[in-house]
């Protein structure tokens, strides 16, 4: 979900649409996707996959300096190299943008000043990849060399570097650095009252470094631009209208202009619901006349593109004796680059989500600093609140001898309840999550030495979005859906499912294709968990519009009443005695038949749906620690989390799945490591160190389904709340297990063994 | 610009091809001779994605030149199926539900069909230790171990 | 970039006499390719795979061995009389990257490439390996360890190529072991490396030699370190005065794959269970 979307975030609602409640015959079944054979034969097209007649090949020069004023680019020698077709730089791009397209622009073609390491100046499109690289040496660039900060806390502190002069929205607190650059605050009740009440207060402070997204896909596209002004770009990107309407604000053009169209993607995780290289490879082709294929490196995708917020944040917790949280308090500091829109208002309003408190209160800073504009990722703000909170959680539960889920239980929040960010409640499975872990043999199973167990729980908005679906007959009784959201895991699958249980017909008969934006209304980005629940939704509706439309054909030929004519097992019933004796008309035999009764049939559906469900997660983890050398084990690891309805329950076990090895990643290994010249020092997946197949256990799921009420089926999206709970899970089986609380993420074995070392210090 | 003329053999096809000195056999599978199911996640040998059988031995095709392909015998995904017929791992990774994006797949594919080559009944540490060059972003890895596991015991039990 | 390919390691040496420029020598590539790709192309790339015996594994007259510079890990790693005699070196082969790059990357290669945390190369400095280095001055015999001067670094003379490693016969009772520390469970660079090798009688250790990597600018024997085994039986005692010179060895760094402080910790902890290791598979031999 985008922050610099500006919607409002609706967790409450009172959308009625759960209006059936199965049995199902498709839904919750486990067909082999429709995309299956193209992705184990190589056949399917990912972004760096397109190839055209006469195509050049771009590159980009970036900036080395973390912080520099761009004095003069002279990008004359580079012209002159043979095989050069084209060099733009920050001229070449539309003028007097403001706001968001302002920051977007900025920050994929710097302009006065070079802002983070890896920032764009300047690029090339030549008749080789080995040209476009050479001529990127011949390009001349004057800096003026900056302080720069990269650090939150520091970049908040007096006499920090000032990122960019003027940037901070009004409403801030009084004597805020010019880098702190807007604020959140909310909750209800009254805290100190509540701190009062309780029996023990615990307040600590935690940090989380910044991590990317990591998909191994790198961001690709090729673009072309004719005389006439209009343009075609293939992109990998979780959502083409989002990269349409970006590329025609930064070109100066008509959204009309260009046609995008996206190809498969290699994983997106929230990092490419923005653009980074696609308005380049386009003005590119506008310069040139010829189409230019632009394709990141991997250092490039970890030095610019979006990589998530550092945080930095205290947490305070009321508790009695008995467990329940009297009050909860929260500050929480997320830099997001060198531009506004750092998550931090997400990270406030999930911190608490899975607490029925009486009195809460959170705060949030958005801090500049010399690092690339964060993007989504997955959940954005909220896994770092969730391990600070639950982090202090588990410690009062350590410390007045409770059991961790009981409290939880006794504090959960339930349809009802007021949340920590403001909504009531409708139906939410939280308590149901908690008690499917504490059933789940994993919660009881012992432990060895050097072993400990965490658990921890996790919250995520959800959302739903502009959405567009079409569902075509065809002459055969097959049926064609083209929907607007990029099928990133499996999504293909799901739709065909909601479709083939709504029109009786079988999976196999129905085809589902990703549009362009030239062929379908407007789709928000495959974001915010999104597209199960939001393109499900119309594919149903639009399936239901179509099953009206059948129908009408069936009741006219049988000269009946439309409601006197019902729909079961892919065919048109007279619906009771009174309708007259009819022979049923299959959906094939009315397609057949359409041209000579009233034309072709498709059904439609543009709405934006706000029922989207919240979510919430329980994870159990166990963790080995090698007290001597400070390296974690993880040794099994299982995932409860609530699906509303699962239409195709291995996919939402892999999103389970996913999220958990993200978690795990973050939790111990993963950072942005950042030199005292501002350089990142591990652009690479060599020492930026992902989960490989030897780090984890197999992964256990427990889908638990508590009807949304706003999705016909029940749905809730499932993709981003799984990222959620790990980072806290697995900081508290390492503390369980190391005895010392580790509150500073990654949780690298220096890192531990140094907090082993202080309390051993601390007991002598 | 110092072209270097060389013939192969990709999946059992001859093959010619001029490529660049500099130019990498990922580069020419992909540019040179249309063969895009081999990916370039990382271009270091990090990632996996790129996994190709090299004479034999499986290789990240990034970290092999195109000009150290004369006379070679290469293996792609795109050779991975027999005509209309998918390989058993291919099967098993659908069935199995063991891809969400399908970027690491082709890659993950070829080196899971060297391991099974080398060791027709791997166990879970085994799989995971062979695997651990072919980054997943996506799955956590446990589908992908399970299809595996099936695949190898379909491929043992029509031995 | 012109690519040759010699069909002798002579023809090689006079293409790299005769070359202008920067001339590398090319054997499994994992190292370069990933230089190159980071804009550090040569003028002259000498593709070695081309001479005859590069790919061969042989034992030598005096019962060691000797391994063409194109011998990939996975190959090496599959031998059973190498992994019967240096288990130690092979292990340390075996760790260098993925499935992947075992299938390309060759010991000699990791000792050229000369990254102090190279996980051949200390195992090769216990085992007391040698290389053969052809030159336009001849043919010589030089110890592992007398190859890196520093980081990507050789003392290799412009224009001198090895041409084979060579390890020496096993001794009667010895074991060789090599571990290293790193945060993942693989695919990381060494944070520490550490290799035993020694000899016993009955259950004293009579020869011992200790060596780390990713502790100093290059790979280097810890004396201490291994004087702390010999004559003794390898219990506590032992175990805690090499662990002491393990640490006190070398002058680490700080960087992004750890601290000194760690590495100096972390090279004490390997070094006994290294050892341990090593110890064992001493006893078992024959």
């Amino acid at each position: 979900m985008a922050l610099d979307e500006g919607k409002d975030v609706k967790g409450g609602h009172d959308a009625r649409e759960y209006d059936h409640q199965g049995p199902f015959r498709h839904v919750g079944t486990r067909p082999d996707r429709p995309d299956g054979v193209d992705k184990v034969t190589g056949r399917a097209h990912f972004g760096a996959d397109a190839y055209a007649p006469g195509m050049l090949h771009a590159a980009i020069l970036r900036s080395p300096h973390a912080h520099a004023r761009i004095l003069k680019i002279d990008t004359s020698r580079a012209e002159a190299l043979e095989g050069v077709k084209a060099v733009v730089t920050r001229a070449d791009f539309a003028e007097g943008l403001e706001g968001e397209d302002w920051n977007i622009l900025e920050n994929i073609m710097a302009g006065e000043k070079a802002l983070y390491d890896g920032h764009a100046v300047a690029a090339v499109a030549a008749t080789s990849k080995f040209i476009a690289r050479d001529a990127l040496a011949l390009i001349e660039v004057e800096y003026e060399i900056l302080p720069h900060v990269t650090d939150v806390d520091e970049a908040m502190q007096p006499g920090a570097p000032v990122i960019r002069e003027g940037a901070a929205e009004p409403g801030l607190p009084e004597g805020m650095h010019p880098n702190v650059v807007r604020y959140h605050e909310s909750g209800h009740g009254d805290v100190e009252a509540g701190f009062a009440e309780a029996d023990l207060v615990i307040q600590r402070h935690f940090a989380t470094e910044a991590t990317h997204q990591g998909y191994i896909e790198p961001h690709a596209c090729l673009a072309q631009m004719g005389p006439d002004g209009r343009g075609d770009l293939w992109c990998t990107t979780q959502g083409h209208w989002n990269v349409q309407k970006l590329c025609a604000s930064l070109l100066g053009v008509e959204a009309s202009a260009i046609r995008v169209t996206a190809s498969e993607i290699g994983g997106g995780f929230g990092g490419k619901t923005t653009v980074f290289i696609e308005p380049v490879a386009m003005a590119l082709a506008r310069k040139s006349g010829r189409p230019v294929k632009l394709v990141m490196s991997r250092e490039e995708v970890f030095r610019a593109s979006g990589p998530t917020s550092s945080a930095s944040m205290d947490v305070r917790i009321g508790m009695k004796k008995d467990g329940t949280m009297t009050a909860a308090e929260g500050t929480f500091r997320l830099q997001g680059g060198a531009f506004p829109y750092a998550p931090m208002e997400f990270t406030a309003m999930c911190a608490f989500a899975c607490y029925d408190l009486k009195h809460v209160r959170q705060r949030g800073f958005d801090v500049m600093t010399n690092r690339p504009k964060q993007a989504a990722y997955r959940a954005p703000g909220s896994p770092m609140a969730a391990f600070a909170v639950e982090s202090v959680v588990d410690e009062l539960c350590q410390k007045l001898g409770l059991d961790p889920i009981e409290v939880r239980l006794k504090n959960a929040a339930r349809e009802g309840t007021r949340a920590s960010y403001g909504p009531t409640y409708p139906r939410i499975g939280l308590v149901e999550t908690l008690e499917a872990a504490r059933a789940h043999p994993h919660y009881s199973a012992p432990l060895g030495p050097n072993q400990g167990r965490g658990i921890a729980c996790g919250f995520w908005f959800n959302y739903g979005g502009e959405t567009s679906v079409t569902l075509a007959l065809s002459m055969d009784g097959t049926v064609q859906i083209a929907v607007g959201t990029p099928d990133i895991g499996g999504s293909r699958a799901s739709m065909a499912l909601m479709a083939a249980e709504e029109l009786g017909i079988p999976y196999e008969d129905i085809r589902v294709t990703i549009a362009d934006t030239a062929s379908l209304g407007f789709n928000e980005i495959s974001h915010g968990s999104r597209v199960t629940y939001a393109s499900g939704l119309a594919v149903i509706k639009a399936a239901r519009d179509a099953k009206r439309k059948l129908i009408a054909r069936a009741a006219d030929k049988w000269g009946i009443d439309p409601e006197a004519v019902e729909w079961r097992d892919g065919a048109a019933w007279p619906a009771g005695d009174n309708a007259g004796s009819f022979e049923p008309l299959t959906i094939r035999e009315i397609c057949a038949e359409m041209g000579a009764t009233g034309g072709p049939i498709a059904g439609h559906y543009e709405a934006t749906p706000e029922g989207a469900g919240v979510s919430f997660a329980t994870h159990i983890v166990d963790a080995e620690l090698d007290p001597e050398t400070g390296k974690v084990t993880i040794l099994r690891y299982t995932v409860v989390q609530d699906a509303g309805k699962a239409v195709h329950p291995s996919y939402v076990e892999g999103q389970f799945q996913g999220g958990a090895a993200q978690g795990i990643g973050w939790a111990l290994n993963e950072e942005y490591i950042y030199g005292e010249d501002g350089r990142l020092q591990n652009p690479g997946f060599l020492d930026y160190r992902i989960p490989v197949a030897s780090d984890l256990p197999m992964i256990d799921t427990v889908i638990v389904e508590v009807p949304n009420p706003g999705h016909p089926y029940g749905v809730r999206g499932v993709g981003e709340t799984s990222i959620c709970p790990p980072l806290a899970a697995v900081a508290n089986a390492v503390s369980n297990a190391a005895g010392v609380r580790l509150r500073q993420l990654p949780m690298r074995p220096a890192r531990i063994l140094e907090a082993l070392e202080a309390q051993t210090d601390g007991e002598g | 610009m110092s072209m270097v003329h060389v013939s192969a053999r990709v999946n059992g096809d001859p093959v010619e091809f001029l490529c660049d000195s500099r130019e990498t056999l990922l580069d020419v599978l992909r540019d040179r001779l249309a063969l895009t199911g081999a990916k370039e996640g990382c271009g270091t040998g990090d990632c996996g994605a790129c996994s190709v059988i090299f004479n034999g031995r499986l290789v990240a095709s990034c970290l092999v030149l195109g000009a150290e392909a004369e006379g070679a015998e290469i293996e792609t995904i795109e050779g991975m199926a027999d005509g209309e017929k998918l390989h058993p791992l291919q099967q098993k990774i659908i069935a199995h539900a063991a891809l969400q994006c399908g970027i690491c797949t082709p890659g993950i594919l070829i080196a899971a069909k060297a391991l099974l080559a080398k060791n027709p009944d791997p166990d879970e540490e085994t799989i995971r230790y062979w695997l651990a060059g072919n980054l997943c972003r996506c799955t956590g890895y446990d589908k992908i171990i399970r299809a595996i596991q099936d695949a190898a015991a379909e491929m043992r039990e029509e031995a | 970039m012109q690519y040759l390919k010699p069909a002798s390691f002579e023809e090689a040496v006079a293409m790299a006499g005769e070359a202008h420029g920067d001339v590398r020598f090319l054997a499994g590539g994992t190292d370069l390719l990933v230089r190159m790709r980071m804009g550090a192309v040569p003028d002259v790339l000498i593709d070695l795979k081309h001479i005859p015996g590069v790919y061969d594994i042989e034992r030598t007259e005096n019962g060691g061995w000797r391994i063409g510079v194109a011998v990939p890990g996975a190959e090496l790693t599959e031998h059973a009389g190498l992994r019967a005699d240096w288990p130690g070196v092979v292990e340390a082969v075996g760790l260098i990257g993925s499935t992947q790059v075992q299938g390309r990357a060759t010991p000699v290669g990791n000792l050229a490439n000369a990254s102090p945390a190279a996980d051949s190369v200390p195992a090769l400095i216990a085992a007391g390996a040698e290389v053969e280095v052809l030159g336009p001055g001849g043919r010589r015999r030089v110890a592992v360890g007398d190859i890196p001067a520093g980081p990507g670094r050789t003392r290799l003379a412009q224009g001198e190529v090895i041409s084979a490693l060579y390890l020496p016969p096993r001794a009667a009772h010895g074991g060789d072991a090599y571990q290293r520390f790193i945060p993942r469970t693989e695919m990381d660079i060494a944070v520490v490396g550490c290799a035993v090798s020694l000899s016993r009688d009955g259950n004293v250790i009579t020869e011992a030699r200790v060596a780390l990597g990713a502790m100093a600018p290059t790979a280097l024997m810890v004396e201490e370190a291994a004087s702390a085994l010999v004559g003794t039986t390898l219990g506590e005692e032992a175990l805690e005065a090499l662990s002491e010179a393990a640490s006190a060895a070398g002058r680490p760094i700080d960087d992004k794959r750890g601290t000194a402080k760690f590495r100096r910790h972390v090279a004490g902890v390997l070094a006994r269970r290294v050892a341990l290791v090593a110890y064992e598979r001493a006893g078992d031999a024959k």
